[in-house]
């Protein structure tokens, strides 16, 4: 068989690892990563990759950087979040910015 | 226990729950926004369960990066289930069939419902009650996301690409509890926007990881 869809094979492979991540967890003894620094690491780990992948999101359009739509979508999203709003409500109002901003024009 | 307990710990998980799993829905828009199809969208909330890491794998789709490095991003993201699953074996106490089914539903949500419960039981109805309430909304409201967006033409129209954004920064937020942490941030940040046009896509996600390494060793000189 040949001509595998890579994606599918990314959803599957990623799918399963997951799983097995969690898996682990509940499987292994815990003082195998009790050590603080490996506890520290793995809780800034999930911190710096949601940052990057916000910036990527919101700046990259291909392999350029550009301020479009999106980054007023963010800001919107921000001060929903300050205001406690859940998340629901922060993702739609971030794609309701970004699509008025867009239908009137004052950003691609 | 009493029952009184009991329904409490159930009330609030299912009110969790449901609450949690209605972000499917962004999910599913996402996923095909993306450029994953509804099947492989759905596929993904089915299986991989753990909505940071789906959310970081259409991410990496969605900016035309290799599915390798999309794949590396949703396990950096998933490595934290394992730190949940260190906290909770013990305290869930489950062996067999019963512990591989309860590693499927092991996310943040079910994660925060449980582990502060006095008791052996309450533990227990407040992650399962959590986990599959979360699973069983969320693959639907999925399902409603992907095949909706699939419907509506270009995403972009609706700003579908902006809620992506805006999920990540929500999913960020309560956990920029101290200053390393916001400075973690603000770096990994930083790294990732100097190597989008050096870099081949997805990478400079992956990047950022070197930063988390960095900050968490550092750390250790810091505070002693």
């Amino acid at each position: 068989m040949t001509g595998w869809d890579p994606l599918w094979v990314a959803v599957l492979v990623a799918g399963v690892g997951c799983y097995l991540l969690k898996l682990a967890g509940l499987s292994v003894p815990e003082r195998v990563l009790e050590r603080p620094a490996v506890r520290r690491v793995a809780d800034l780990v999930p911190v710096a990759l949601l940052a990057a992948l916000i910036a990527v999101q919101v700046f990259a359009d291909g392999p350029r950087l550009t301020v479009d739509a999106r980054l007023a979508g963010l800001g919107v999203a921000a001060l929903a979040l300050l205001a406690r709003a859940p998340f629901l409500v922060v993702v739609v109002l971030a794609a309701a910015t970004a699509a008025v901003v867009r239908a009137l024009g004052w950003a691609a | 226990m009493g029952d009184a307990g009991r329904r409490a710990v159930v009330r609030d998980s299912l009110a969790v729950g449901v609450a949690t799993g209605t972000y499917g829905v962004s999910f599913g828009a996402a996923g095909v926004a993306a450029g994953l199809d509804v099947w492989q969208t759905c596929v993904l909330s089915l299986l991989m369960f753990t909505g940071a890491s789906q959310f970081a794998l259409a991410g990496v789709i969605g900016a035309g990066g290799a599915p390798v490095s999309a794949v590396a991003a949703a396990l950096l993201l998933g490595a934290r289930n394992t730190l949940y699953g260190l906290r909770m074996a013990p305290l869930l106490a489950h062996r067999g069939a019963l512990r591989a089914a309860a590693a499927h539903v092991l996310i943040d949500e079910s994660t925060a419902m449980a582990v502060s419960r006095p008791t052996r039981e309450q533990v227990r109805w407040g992650f399962w009650t959590t986990g599959l309430s979360v699973f069983v909304v969320w693959n639907l409201t999925t399902a409603l996301g992907a095949f909706g967006s699939a419907a509506i033409g270009d995403p972009r129209t609706y700003g579908l690409d902006a809620a992506v954004g805006g999920a990540f920064l929500a999913l960020l937020w309560p956990r920029l509890t101290d200053g390393r942490a916001r400075a973690t941030a603000v770096l990994g940040a930083a790294l990732a926007l100097l190597l989008v046009p050096l870099t081949p896509a997805g990478v400079p996600v992956l990047a950022a990881a070197v930063v988390a390494l960095g900050m968490g060793l550092r750390a250790r000189e810091v505070s002693r």
